[in-house]
C-alpha cells in the first residue's frame, strides 16, 4: 500500500477514470449513431461525406439549438422526458422494469385535463391540486402492478403493458365521451388557473414545468444516495438476498419503487397538460414520452444527472424533425439515430452482464 | 526439476493497493505447491493473472519454458491451466456429466452423445479416485461433490496445471481427506497443483512446497518437509500466533434463546427440521456440530426470519419471535454472521461504509427520519475497519474490491459490533487467515464474557471444540445429543454426527 499522500491523488484519478468509463459507451453510441445517420444522408442525397455531415448536423443544430425558437422548442420536448426518464430510472435501480411509465404518464394527463376544468379556484390552489392529482393517479397506476408483483408474483412487465392499454382506452373514453369538447377530438382547454406560467410569453410553450423537472432531478439524486429509501431500493436491486438479510422488505420496496416511479410519471403527465398541451386529446397510439423515457434512463444509466443530458439529446433530436424536412432529409432519421443509440446501450448492458459474470469469477474467491 | 509455470516480476496495482509487488513464483512438474498468506496478501490476484482473468501491470509468465501471454481464461485452458474458484459456476439443474462436458461435448452427428459423455466422465473419475455419480443433478449433491465436479471439469478440458483457490474452506473434514487423496492421485498422473489454503494442517499434510506471500510480496519458498505449522504461521503474519484459544470457564446465566419443537422444510418442500429443541444461555457459546446438510443452515434461517417455520416456536428473552420479519428479529436483538458472505452478508456493489450499517441503516445514529447521515456512517465504518484490521484503502471502496477474507472480516465486524443479545455465528472464520481467526475467536469469547449468548455453527470440528462451552450435535433435522465441550472428543462427536448413539459407550457424556 502506498503512502496516504498518494492516496488522495489516486482517488481523484480514480474518480476521473470511473467517470470516463461510465461515459465512454453512451458517447460512443451517440457518435456511431450520428455516423450511420450521415451515411444514410450521403446515400439518400447522393452527396459527399463531408457535405452530408454538414447537411445533417446543420439541420439538427438549426432545429434544436440554432435559433431562439428552436432552442425553446427543444426544451419543450425535454421537459416531459425529464419526468419519464427519472421514473424509469427509479424502477431500474430497484431491479424492476416499469414499461408502464407510458400509462402512468397518460393517466396523469387525463386527471389533469379533468381537474383543470374546475372553475373558481385561484392558481395557488389549482396548480398544487393538479400536481397532487397527477402524482396520485400515476402512483396508483404504478402501484397496482407493483403490488401484484410483490404479493402475487405476477410479472411487472406484462402487467404494466396491460395498464398502458387500460390508461389509453380509459383516456379515450373520457376524452370522446363525457368530457368531449364538441366538434374536436379533445377535452376543452383547462382553466387559466391550472396553467403553468409560460415565462417566455404565451406563444412560447416553454413553462415553469422545466424547473420542476430540474428540481426533481435533484430530489431523485437525494432520494437515491441520501435517504434510507434509496439505500433500501438500491440494495433490493443489487442483491435481494442481502437486502432481506438486512431486514429490508423486498416486497415493500418493490411496491414503493413502483409507486414513486408511477408518481413521477404521473407528475410528468400533469406538467405536460398544464404547461404545454392544456387539454387531453384522443389517442390513436401511445403518446410516447413514457417509452422514450426508457431510452433516456438507459442512456443515462439510471443516474439522475445523466437523465438531464440524455433528455436534452432526445429533445434536441425530436425538435429538429421540421428543420430536417426543410433540407429534404426525412424526419425518420431521428428515429434511426435514437434506435441505434438504444441498440448500443442495450449491447453495452449485455456486454457488461457478460463481463460481470467474468468478474464474478475473478471476484468470488476465498 | 522441470518448471511447468514460472511467473517473474509480476506486479499488479489496484486503486490504492499493490496486490502483487514484483512476485516470483514457480511450480514444478508433479508437485503440490501451496500459496500461503494473510487475507489480502494477493494470492487470488496472482492466480487470476495466471488464469487470464486479470492482466499484470508488469512481469512475465512462462508455461513449460515458453513465454506466454494469457489474455483470457480461454488462453489459459489452451495452455493446460485449469482453475477452481471457491464458489462454483455450475448449472444447477444439469447433471454432473452435463456440467463437466459443457462447452466441449462429445458429438454424435449434431446431437450430444450423452452415453459417451457419461462414460468419459466415469473413466476420468475412476482414474483419479473420485466417487461421484455422473447422472446426479447438481442441486441435489453436497458442496464437496460439487467441488469434485469443478475439478473434473478442469481435467476434462485437459488441464495439466490445476489451481485450487481455497478448495477446503467449504468442505467437511471427511471431504477434505477425500480431496487429499484425489490430489495425490492427480500428482501421480503427472499433474501439477497450486493450492491456496489457510489451513496449516492441510498445508503440512498435502503439499511439497510452500510459497509465503505478505502484503503483495513473496517472503520465501520453503520445502514443507523442512518447516512447521508454527514457523509457517509466523512467516505469514510476521509475528507469533497462538493457535489455541485460552478462555476462562463459562458463567452461563439465564436462557436467552429457547427453541421448541421447531420444524421447517427445504426448497423442495421436504422436511429438514424435524422438531428441534435447544436452549442457549447468556454467557455461553453453544456450538452446533453436524455434517453439512443436516438442517443447521435452515435452523439459522428460521431463527433469523429468512425461512418460514412449519411448526414449533422460538423465544428470545421471553418474547416469541416465531414468524416475525427479519427486521423485527434484528430489533429484538439477534445478530447473524451468515455462512455465505456473498449471498447474504454483503451488497458487493455497495461501499464498505454502506455495508457497515446494513440492518441498522434506518435507525439513529445512522439515519434520522428518512435522511441518512453518511458522515456518521463513514466514521462508524472506519472504526470497524480499524478494530478488525480489514485491509482496504478506505471505507469508500466497494465490498467487491476486497479479498475474500477481508470481506468476511467486514461482515463479522458489523455483526459483532451490533452488541446483540444473541449472536449467531455461522462459519464465522471461513476463509480467514490464522491471525484473523485468532482475533475473531477472541471477540466471540469476549461477547460471551460480557454476558451475551453465542450460537456457533461450524463445519470445522476444531473450531467447535475449541470455542464452544456446550456442543449440540444435529443429525437429520434433530438435535441428537448435547455434550459438555470440556470432555467431548472428536470421536464422540463423529459418532453422533453420523447418526450413532453414545448411550452405552460412556456415562455422563450427555448433559
Ligand atoms: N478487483 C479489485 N479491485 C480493487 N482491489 C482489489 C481487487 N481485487 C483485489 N483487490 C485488492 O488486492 C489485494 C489482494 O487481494 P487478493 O484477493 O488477491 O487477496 P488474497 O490473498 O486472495 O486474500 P484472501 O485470503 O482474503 O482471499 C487486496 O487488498 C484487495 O483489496
Ligand atoms: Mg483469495
Amino acid at each position: 500500500m502506498t503512502a496516504n499522500a498518494n492516496n488522495s491523488h489516486n482517488s481523484l484519478l480514480n474518480v476521473l477514470k470511473s467517470t470516463y468509463r461510465t461515459l465512454l459507451f453512451p458517447l460512443i453510441s451517440i457518435i456511431v449513431a450520428m455516423f450511420v445517420a450521415v451515411l444514410f444522408v450521403v446515400w439518400g442525397r447522393g452527396v459527399g461525406f463531408f457535405e452530408g455531415t454538414s447537411l445533417l448536423f446543420k439541420a439538427i443544430w438549426n432545429g434544436s439549438f440554432g435559433s431562439k425558437d428552436s432552442l425553446i422548442e427543444t426544451f419543450v420536448y425535454v421537459t416531459p422526458l425529464l419526468f419519464t426518464g427519472l421514473a424509469n430510472a427509479v424502477a431500474f435501480k430497484t431491479g424492476l422494469f416499469n414499461i408502464g411509465v407510458e400509462g402512468q404518464f397518460t393517466i396523469g394527463v387525463l386527471i389533469t385535463a379533468i381537474l383543470g376544468l374546475i372553475s373558481g379556484l385561484p392558481a395557488i390552489v389549482h396548480i398544487p391540486l393538479i400536481i397532487v392529482g397527477g402524482i396520485l393517479a400515476g402512483a396508483i397506476w404504478g402501484g397496482i402492478p407493483g403490488y401484484l408483483k410483490a404479493k402475487v408474483g405476477t410479472n411487472e412487465v406484462v402487467n404494466t403493458i396491460m395498464m398502458n392499454f387500460i390508461a389509453m382506452y380509459l383516456s379515450n373514453y373520457i376524452v370522446m365521451g363525457p368530457l368531449n369538447k364538441p366538434g374536436v377530438a379533445s377535452t376543452p382547454e383547462i382553466r387559466p388557473s391550472a396553467m403553468l406560467w409560460r415565462f417566455l410569453g404565451e406563444n412560447n410553450r416553454l413553462n415553469t414545468g422545466l424547473f420542476i423537472g430540474l428540481l426533481l432531478i435533484a430530489l431523485v439524486y437525494i432520494l437515491f444516495w441520501k435517504t434510507t429509501i434509496g439505500y433500501e431500493i438500491r440494495a433490493v436491486g443489487l442483491n435481494p438476498y442481502a437486502a432481506e438479510y438486512g431486514g429490508i422488505s423486498i416486497k415493500k420496496n418493490m411496491i414503493l419503487a413502483m409507486v414513486i416511479s408511477g408518481g413521477i410519471a404521473g407528475l410528468g403527465g400533469a406538467i405536460y397538460v398544464s404547461g404545454i398541451q392544456h387539454n387531453a386529446m384522443e389517442l390513436t397510439g401511445f403518446i410516447g414520452y413514457g417509452f422514450d423515457g426508457i431510452a433516456v434512463a438507459l442512456l443515462a444509466k439510471s443516474h439522475p444527472v445523466g437523465v438531464l443530458f440524455a433528455s436534452i439529446l432526445f429533445g434536441a433530436l425530436n425538435s429538429s424533425a421540421i428543420s430536417l424536412q426543410l433540407v429534404n432529409i426525412p424526419k425518420q432519421i431521428v428515429f434511426l439515430i435514437q434506435a441505434i443509440i438504444i441498440i448500443f446501450v442495450a449491447a453495452d448492458y449485455i456486454y457488461k452482464w457478460i463481463g460481470e459474470k467474468r468478474k464474478k469469477e475473478a471476484m468470488i474467491n476465498g | 526439476m522441470e518448471k511447468v509455470v514460472e511467473m517473474r516480476g509480476i506486479t499488479k496495482v489496484f486503486p490504492g493497493v499493490r496486490a502483487n509487488d514484483d512476485v516470483n513464483f514457480e511450480l514444478a512438474k508433479g508437485e503440490i505447491h501451496v500459496l500461503l498468506g494473510e487475507n489480502g496478501a494477493g494470492k487470488t490476484t496472482l492466480m487470476n493473472i495466471l488464469y487470464g482473468l486479470y492482466q499484470p501491470d508488469s512481469g512475465e509468465i512462462y508455461v513449460n519454458g515458453k513465454k506466454v501471454d494469457i489474455k483470457t481464461p480461454g488462453d489459459a485452458i489452451k495452455l493446460g491451466i485449469g482453475m477452481v474458484h471457491q464458489h462454483f459456476m455450475l448449472v444447477h439443474n444439469f447433471t454432473v456429466a452435463e456440467n463437466i462436458i459443457l462447452g466441449k461435448e462429445p458429438k454424435k452427428g449434431i446431437t450430444v452423445n450423452m452415453k459417451q459423455a457419461i462414460q468419459d466422465v466415469k473413466k476420468l473419475a475412476d482414474l483419479y479416485g473420485f466417487k461421484i455419480d455422473p447422472e446426479a443433478i447438481i442441486e441435489d449433491i453436497t458442496v464437496g461433490q460439487q467441488q469434485k465436479v469443478e475439478i473434473l471439469k478442469a481435467l476434462y478440458r485437459g488441464a495439466d496445471i490445476l489451481i485450487l483457490d481455497e478448495p477446503t474452506a467449504v468442505l467437511t473434514p471427511q471431504e477434505i481427506e477425500e480431496l487429499g487423496v484425489i490430489l495425490k492421485n492427480l500428482v501421480k498422473e503427472g499433474k501439477s497443483i497450486i493450492l491456496i489454503t489457510h489451513k496449516l494442517k492441510e498445508v503440512m499434510s498435502m503439499s511439497d512446497r510452500v510459497t509465503i506471500v505478505r502484503r503483495g510480496k513473496v517472503i520465501d519458498t520453503v520445502r514443507t518437509s523442512e518447516t512447521s505449522i508454527d514457523r509457517l504461521a509466523e512467516m505469514m503474519v510476521g509475528r507469533k500466533v497462538s493457535l489455541k484459544i485460552d478462555k476462562a470457564p463459562a458463567k452461563p446465566g439465564k436462557v436467552v434463546l429457547e427453541i421448541k419443537d421447531l420444524r421447517a422444510q427445504d426448497h423442495r418442500g421436504l422436511p429438514v427440521l424435524k422438531g428441534v429443541n435447544l436452549e442457549v444461555r447468556s454467557g455461553e457459546i453453544l456450538g452446533i456440530a453436524g455434517v453439512d446438510g443436516n438442517g443447521q443452515s435452515e435452523l439459522i434461517e428460521v431463527i433469523t426470519g429468512l425461512r418460514k417455520s412449519t411448526g414449533g416456536k422460538f423465544i428470545l428473552n421471553g418474547k416469541d419471535l416465531t414468524g416475525k420479519s427479519p427486521r423485527e428479529i434484528i430489533e429484538a436483538g439477534i445478530a447473524h454472521i451468515p455462512e455465505d458472505r456473498h449471498k447474504r452478508g454483503l451488497v458487493l456493489k455497495y461501499s464498505l461504509a454502506e455495508n457497515a450499517v446494513l440492518g441498522k441503516h434506518y435507525a439513529a445514529p445512522f439515519a434520522k427520519g428518512i435522511m441518512m447521515n453518511y458522515a456518521r456512517i463513514k466514521e462508524y465504518a472506519r472504526t470497524l475497519i480499524r478494530d478488525f484490521d480489514v485491509r482496504t484503502p478506505n471505507e469508500e471502496v466497494m465490498a467487491s474490491a476486497l479479498s475474500g477474507g477481508n470481506q468476511q472480516k467486514m461482515v463479522a465486524a458489523r455483526e459483532i459490533n451490533k452488541d446483540p443479545e444473541l449472536l449467531i455465528a455461522a462459519q464465522p472464520t471461513r476463509g480467514l487467515d490464522v491471525g484473523a481467526i485468532e482475533y475473531i475467536h477472541k471477540r466471540l469469547v469476549m461477547e460471551r464474557d460480557r454476558g451475551r449468548a453465542v450460537l456457533l455453527v461450524s463445519l470445522e470440528l476444531d473450531e467447535i471444540l475449541n470455542l464452544s462451552d456446550r456442543i449440540a450435535v444435529i443429525y437429520d433435522g434433530e438435535i441428537v445429543g448435547i455434550l459438555d465441550a470440556k470432555n467431548a472428543t472428536e470421536n464422540e462427536l463423529g459418532i453422533l454426527m453420523a447418526g450413532g448413539s453414545l448411550k452405552n459407550k460412556k456415562e455422563g457424556g450427555i448433559v
